[in-house]
């Protein structure tokens, strides 16, 4: 019963915006024709999936972000552990790093495209170097403000430096991948359509691009709601993880 | 081979009292500010000494010395002749901010120290024993699966204690170890360090703001200027070992106390001036 509620309250704030939606639609406020109802986009992502490729755009979408996040988080867990171990380090490598995050990905797609061609590769490419960047700077950021006090503990009760590393860095870096790695999710999600526009052969960007190209609202409504739900269930299963696995930390907010 | 050193210590009475770490002439100044000026004193094997002072002064900075994470600008600090070259398990150390590990339960914090690689030679089950004990003694048992974001101050105290005590160090450097806790469990702390350090024949080094407290565990009570530290007087304690709290109503500590309030009262007052 319990979960149910909490479920419920979870669901209220979507019944809201989709509520919100209709009554923009039948205020009048907007042209009919550019705003779809609600009932006709959910129609076309079932029909699309029942009956045309949806479920395989989706599935490479959900692919090429889960590609682009993994090479990511695998990069940026060491390197952002690194930058945030060495001062010296940090202050040489920060601006640079600010530089290359603040580049909008669509900038790049020229360069992909020269470099490694219109497949796969330069789509995870993409998605790869905005989980990167997202992700190394919250590990970073975090990993600076360890608490030396902790290291100090342990060094007086004899922990060798293996055991330093293994039984407190470790456990204090922990929380900071999981914090990046959900960052970095949401902007490879948020990256996705620019990565999808270096050849739009399928996904669920491709879809929204198509259906641009013949002024399909509802279409691209659907893509756009696909996505977002996409991305709300990923990070929820990491959220549930971290909760999970970091069950010691103080929450801020609660 | 254990019962011919031990009538080797008995016989040589001067093992007793050998010097176990010296502070000779040290100081140290971050940056323009000297926090500890030209200081000496010396701690013998099974001595209890208290360094009393104003908050701010360098008590910490002394202790981090000793314990190997800070280095004198002048002067050494010289531990069994050797100069302190960096932190260790003979040295155990209490954190005036605990330390407490957040992501281990109460129970592995405990365990921690004994489940290190210099540990290992002991066996399992007595590293389990040695764990509940310490849990036990400070009062902790009841939590022992809990995490330490749910314990009061006075609990993640006691567990820092714990789980200093359990690596079995050689040295106990305690900084202000019982500040947090609530008068009587503070009482009690100081029956249950009384018997270990009687038990386990331990060498400490307490820092405290309490007079009273400094009197009753001490050998030897040094009180500490206003920054930089200075030494201001050193006193013998002349009570011997066990004590118990009728100690606290005899004149002599009385007087003791009376004159040590003084010293005290004096440097935080110059303390105060200084800010
Ligand atoms: N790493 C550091 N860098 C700069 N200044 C420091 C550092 N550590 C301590 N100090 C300064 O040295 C002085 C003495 O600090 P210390 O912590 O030794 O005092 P304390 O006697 O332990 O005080 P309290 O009783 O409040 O714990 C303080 O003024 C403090 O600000
Ligand atoms: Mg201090």
């Amino acid at each position: 019963m319990e979960r149910l509620t909490e479920f419920g309250w979870r669901l209220l704030p979507f019944v809201v915006v989709i509520a919100l939606w209709y009554g923009v639609r039948w205020s009048g406020l907007v042209d009919q024709g550019l705003l779809p109802p609600p009932h006709l986009v959910f129609a076309d992502i079932w029909q699309r999936s029942v009956e045309g490729t949806f479920l395989i755009d989706i599935w490479m979408s959900v692919r090429r972000v889960l590609l682009g996040l993994l090479f990511g988080m695998l990069l940026a867990v060491p390197v952002g552990f690194l930058i945030g171990w060495d001062k010296r380090i940090r202050r040489f490598v920060d601006p640079l790093i600010n530089f290359f995050r603040a580049l909008p990905p669509i900038a790049l797609i020229p360069l992909a495209i020269v470099y490694l061609g219109i497949g796969e590769v330069a789509k995870v490419a993409i998605l790869f170097y905005a989980a990167f960047f997202s992700g190394v700077i919250v590990m970073y950021e975090g990993m600076s403000q360890t608490n030396p006090l902790f290291i100090r503990v342990s060094r007086t009760l004899g922990a060798t430096d293996w055991e330093v590393f293994s039984k407190i860095i470790v456990p204090l870096t922990l929380p900071h991948v999981l914090t990046a790695t959900r960052v970095a999710l949401g902007v490879a999600w948020a990256t996705l359509v620019a990565s999808e526009l270096v050849a739009a052969q399928n996904g669920i960007g491709a879809v929204i691009q198509n259906a641009s190209a013949f002024f399909n609202l509802t279409t691209i409504y659907a893509g756009i709601i696909t996505i977002g739900f996409f991305a709300l269930m990923m990070d929820t299963i990491l959220r549930w993880a971290s909760r999970q696995f970091l069950d010691w930390q103080e929450r801020e907010a609660q | 081979m254990n019962g011919e050193s031990a009538v080797r210590m008995q016989n040589e009475t001067g093992t007793d009292h050998e010097v176990k770490v010296r502070f000779q002439n040290v100081s140290k100044h971050y940056g323009d500010v000297e926090v500890v000026h030209d200081v000496s004193f010396d701690i013998r094997e099974g001595d209890f000494v208290s360094l009393v002072g104003p908050s701010g002064c360098g008590k910490t900075t002394m202790m981090n010395m000793l314990a190997g994470f800070v280095k004198p600008n002048s002067g050494e600090v010289l531990l069994e002749g050797k100069p302190v070259e960096g932190p260790g398990p003979d040295r155990g150390v209490m954190f005036q901010e605990y330390g407490v590990f957040p992501w281990l339960t109460v129970e592995k914090n405990i365990r921690f120290g004994l489940d290190l690689a210099i540990k290992r030679h002991i066996p399992k089950d007595e590293r389990r024993q040695i764990t509940e004990k310490y849990m036990n003694l400070m009062r902790l048992s009841d939590f022992r699966n809990a995490w330490p974001k749910n314990l009061s101050g006075g609990m993640r105290q006691r567990l820092a204690l714990a789980r200093a005590y359990a690596a079995n160090p050689h040295f106990l450097l305690m900084d202000e170890p019982f500040g947090a806790l609530d008068a009587q469990t503070r009482s009690d702390m100081h029956e249950l360090l009384h018997q270990i350090l009687q038990a386990e024949r331990k060498t400490a080094l307490l820092i405290t703001h309490s007079v009273d407290e400094a009197i009753y565990l001490s050998s030897r009570v040094i009180v500490i200027s206003a920054r930089p530290s200075r030494i201001v007087e050193s006193i013998d304690i002349p009570f011997g070992f066990p004590r118990d709290k009728s100690l606290l109503d005899s004149r002599e500590f009385i007087d003791l106390r009376i004159h040590l309030r003084e010293q005290v009262m004096k440097q935080y007052a110059e303390q105060q001036a200084l800010r």
